[in-house]
C-alpha cells in the first residue's frame, strides 16, 4: 500500500544569498516558513516543485520537505527542517539573527 | 616556508579569473546549477543549510602570519566575524554571499593561498604532522613531500575525474599526529638499516562508513622513487576502484577486496611502467622546495624566565604542561594555542583572535603557524623564554585554555548545525562535554582523553579514532548518538567499539560521565590513561555502567 500523503512545502537555497527560502502560494519566494504554502495533496506537490524548478535563478536544490499545519501557518515537522528555519545552535546566526534585530 | 612560484600565481589568478566569469553566468542564467555546482565544488564552494560555505585549503597546515591575517579579513570582511578550522587543516567559512566569492578568492591569491581541490573527487589538501619541521622525534620535515606531492597532484591530468576523492597525509615522526592509518594513502618517512632516509608507504585507511586500518604497501621506498611510485598506487586503484557504488570507491574498499598482496604487485607492474617517465626533474624539484623549508635560525640562550614564570604563576604552570610539546632544537618549545575554549565552538577563531595569533607569530615565533587537525592552532617555534609573555597575550585574546589533550580538546565536525549531509548535531554536545567538566573541575585530573565527535557517518569528526567517539544519527527523527570506545588516532591506531544502543540528545552528556567515572573507577593509578584502562579492562564495566541491568530489558 502506498503511503499516506504527508503534507508539504517547496523549500530551496536562494541563489545569491544562498539562504533558506520557501515557496509561497503566489509562486514568489519567503523566507519566513510561516508564509509558506502548504501543499496538501500529492499531484498539486509535484506541480508546485516543477513550478519552483523553473526558477533556477532564484532558486537552488528546490526539494518537498514535510510540515503540518501550525497556529502561524506551516511548521516543521523534523528537526533538520527547524534547523533551517531557525539557523545553527550554537551562534544566534541564520534566521534567528533577522528575528533578533526586530 | 615555501614560496610559490610565478606559475603558481599566474595560475591562480587564472583560475580565480575563470571562476567569476563562471559566477556570472550562474547568475544571469547562462549555466544552469547542474553544470555550475561541479565548477563551484572545485573551488571550495558549497551550499550548505543555512548558507554557502568556502572552504580553503592550508596545505599541510603552515601558515605564515600574512596568510593569517588573510584569512582574518575573509572572516572580518565577507563573513560573520569568524573562521572554522576543520579537521583536515582547513578553513571554512560559513556565510559567504555567492557575488563575494571571487573577491575572497582574490584576497586569498594575494597571499597565495586558494580553495582549489578542498571538494570533489580529486586528490585533496595533503595533510601533515602539525608539529612538522619542529617536533623532537622526527627525522625528516615531512612539509617538501607534501608540497612536491600537492605541486604533482594540481591539476594532473589523469587524477581531476577519479571514482572518488582521494586523501593523502604525511609525516616524519615517530608519534603519529597525522593520523596516517585514517587516509586513502600515508607517507611515513622511515630510515633504513644503512641510515638512508626513505618512505614507508600505507595505503586503503579510511573512515566514513567503513572505517579500515591503513596497512603498509611498502617498507621502504627509495627517495627518488617516491612519486612515480605514489602515481602508480593510484592509477592501479583509478582503473580498478569500484565506480558502481560511491561507499565503495574509495580505495580502501578496492585493498579490502583485492588483497594487500594484489595491490601491491599491481602497483609494482605498473611502476615498472611509470619510472621511466620520470626523468629527475621532480627530483630537482624536490632539492629546490627542500631549501624553502629549511628550518629558521634557532637563537641561543638560557630558559631563566621561562623557569620563572613556571616556579611563580600557577596559571602559566598549568597552561606549559597541557599546551607545550618537546622541540627538536635547544631551549625551545612547540606551544600549541587551543581553540576550544570551554563551551565555545571547536575550531572557530574569531577574526581579531586570528591576528592575535598572526602578531604573536611574528613577534616571537619565527613567523611560523601551524593548523592541526585537531582543530587548534600551533606556533611550532618558540623559544621557552619568550612563553611567558606569549602566554600573557594569549590570555589577553581569550586564547590561552589550558586543555590540549584533555577532554574538553574535543575534535567536533559542523554537523547539523551547518552540514547539509548532517544526520544529527555534533557542536553543542561538544560544547556541553566541555562545559560539564569544566563544572567538575575535573579534566586535569581525568589526563589524556580524546573525545572525537561526527554529525553523520562520513565521520570528519573522526569519531571511529576517539578514544570516545561520537556519531550523531537520526533515529525515526529523533537525534541519537552511538558511543564507540577505544579507538585511537596515533601509530597504534584502532577503531573503537560500538557500546551498545544510542543515547538521545540529553541523555548523550551524562553517558560521558559514567564513562569516565567508570575509567577513573578501573585505573590503575593516575598514570593509567583512559586507552590504556580500556585496553586492559575491556568493555563490560563500561558497559554495565552505562546501560544499567534494568534498563537492559528495555534496550
Ligand atoms: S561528518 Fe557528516 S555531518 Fe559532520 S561534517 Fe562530515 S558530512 Fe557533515
Amino acid at each position: 500500500m502506498a503511503r499516506a500523503f504527508t503534507p508539504k512545502v517547496v523549500t530551496a537555497n536562494d541563489l545569491l544569498e544562498g539562504d533558506v527560502i520557501y515557496l509561497t502560494a503566489d509562486n514568489s519566494w519567503t523566507r519566513s516558513l510561516s508564509a509558506a504554502e502548504l501543499i496538501t495533496d500529492e499531484a498539486d506537490a509535484q506541480l508546485r516543485l516543477l513550478e519552483a524548478q523553473s526558477q533556477p535563478k532564484i532558486a537552488v536544490g528546490p526539494y518537498l520537505a514535510d510540515a503540518k499545519a501550525g497556529a502561524n501557518g506551516p511548521e516543521p515537522t523534523h528537526f533538520r527542517e527547524e534547523f533551517r528555519r531557525t539557523g545553527p545552535s550554537n551562534y544566534d546566526h541564520g534566521k534567528q539573527e533577522a528575528t533578533a534585530d526586530v | 616556508m615555501y614560496k610559490y612560484n610565478d606559475f603558481d600565481a599566474a595560475f591562480l589568478a587564472e583560475r580565480n579569473r575563470q571562476f567569476r566569469a563562471q559566477v556570472e553566468r550562474r547568475i544571469d542564467g547562462a549555466l544552469t546549477e547542474d553544470e555550475f555546482k561541479p565548477l563551484r565544488l572545485m573551488n571550495g564552494l558549497y551550499l550548505q543549510l543555512h548558507a554557502y560555505m568556502l572552504r580553503v585549503a592550508i596545505p599541510y597546515g603552515t601558515l605564515n602570519p600574512d596568510q593569517m591575517r588573510a584569512l582574518a579579513l575573509l572572516a572580518q570582511k565577507w563573513d560573520k566575524g569568524y573562521g572554522h578550522f576543520t579537521t583536515r587543516q582547513n578553513i571554512q567559512y560559513n556565510w559567504p554571499k555567492l557575488r563575494d566569492v571571487p573577491d575572497m578568492l582574490d584576497a586569498l591569491a594575494e597571499v597565495n593561498l586558494h580553495a582549489i581541490q578542498t571538494s570533489g573527487n580529486t586528490i585533496r589538501n595533503v595533510t601533515a604532522d602539525h608539529f612538522a619541521g619542529a617536533a623532537a622525534d622526527e627525522i625528516e620535515d615531512p612539509r617538501p613531500i607534501a608540497e612536491l606531492i600537492r605541486q604533482w597532484s594540481t591539476d594532473h591530468p589523469e587524477f581531476q575525474f577519479m571514482g572518488r576523492k582521494f586523501k593523502i597525509a604525511v609525516s616524519g615522526a615517530s608519534n603519529d599526529r597525522a593520523v596516517l592509518k585514517a587516509h586513502d594513502l600515508a607517507v611515513q618517512i622511515v630510515k633504513n638499516e644503512e641510515g638512508e632516509v626513505g618512505y614507508q608507504v600505507l595505503v586503503g585507511g579510511g573512515l566514513g562508513r567503513t572505517p579500515m586500518i591503513g596497512k603498509v604497501l611498502n617498507d621502504f621506498v627509495a627517495a627518488d622513487d617516491l612519486l612515480p611510485y605514489i602515481e602508480s598506487v593510484i592509477s592501479v586503484w583509478n582503473q580498478l576502484g569500484r565506480r558502481d557504488n560511491k561507499y565503495k570507491a574509495r580505495i580502501k574498499i578496492t585493498v579490502h577486496e583485492l588483497g594487500l598482496d594484489k595491490i601491491r604487485e599491481l602497483t609494482e607492474e605498473r611502476f615498472a611502467q611509470v619510472r621511466p617517465t620520470f626523468g629527475g626533474a621532480d627530483q630537482a624539484l624536490f632539492e629546490d622546495i627542500k631549501r624553502h623549508f629549511a628550518a629558521p635560525a634557532f637563537r641561543d640562550g638560557g630558559t631563566e624566565a621561562f623557569d620563572a614564570a613556571y616556579d611563580a604563576d600557577p596559571v602559566f604552570r598549568a597552561w606549559a604542561d597541557t599546551n607545550l610539546a618537546a622541540h627538536k632544537a635547544p631551549g625551545h618549545a612547540i606551544a600549541t594555542i587551543s581553540i576550544k575554549k570551554h563551551g565555545a565552538t571547536p575550531g572557530d577563531a574569531t577574526a581579531e583572535q586570528m591576528r592575535a595569533m598572526a602578531d604573536i607569530a611574528e613577534e616571537f615565533a619565527y613567523g611560523e603557524l601551524r593548523i592541526s587537525h585537531e582543530q587548534n592552532v600551533i606556533l611550532p617555534h618558540v623559544h621557552k623564554n619568550d612563553l611567558p609573555a606569549i602566554h600573557a597575550r594569549l590570555k589577553a585574546a581569550d586564547l590561552a585554555t589550558a586543555n590540549i589533550g584533555l577532554i574538553s580538546d574535543i575534535i567536533a565536525c559542523p554537523g547539523m548545525d551547518y552540514c547539509a549531509l548532517a544526520t544529527a548535531r555534533s557542536i553543542p554536545v561538544a560544547q556541553e562535554i566541555a562545559t560539564r567538566f569544566e563544572d567538575l573541575k575535573m579534566e586535569h585530573d581525568v589526563g589524556h582523553l580524546q573525545i572525537k565527535i561526527s554529525g553523520c557517518i562520513n565521520a570528519c569528526g573522526h569519531h571511529h579514532v576517539g578514544h570516545i567517539g561520537i556519531l550523531g544519527l537520526d533515529r525515526a527523527g529523533v537525534e541519537n548518538y552511538q558511543i564507540t570506545l577505544g579507538g585511537d588516532a596515533t601509530e597504534t591506531a584502532a577503531i573503537g567499539t560500538r557500546t551498545g544502543p544510542g543515547f538521545a540528545y540529553d541523555e548523550i552528556v551524562p553517558a560521558v560521565e559514567r564513562i569516565v567515572e567508570t575509567y577513573l573507577a578501573q585505573r590503575d593509578g593516575a598514570e593509567e590513561t583512559f586507552l590504556q584502562t580500556f585496553r586492559r579492562v575491556g568493555m563490560e564495566p563500561f558497559k554495565t555502567a552505562l546501560y544499567p541491568a534494568s534498563e537492559k530489558k528495555v534496550a
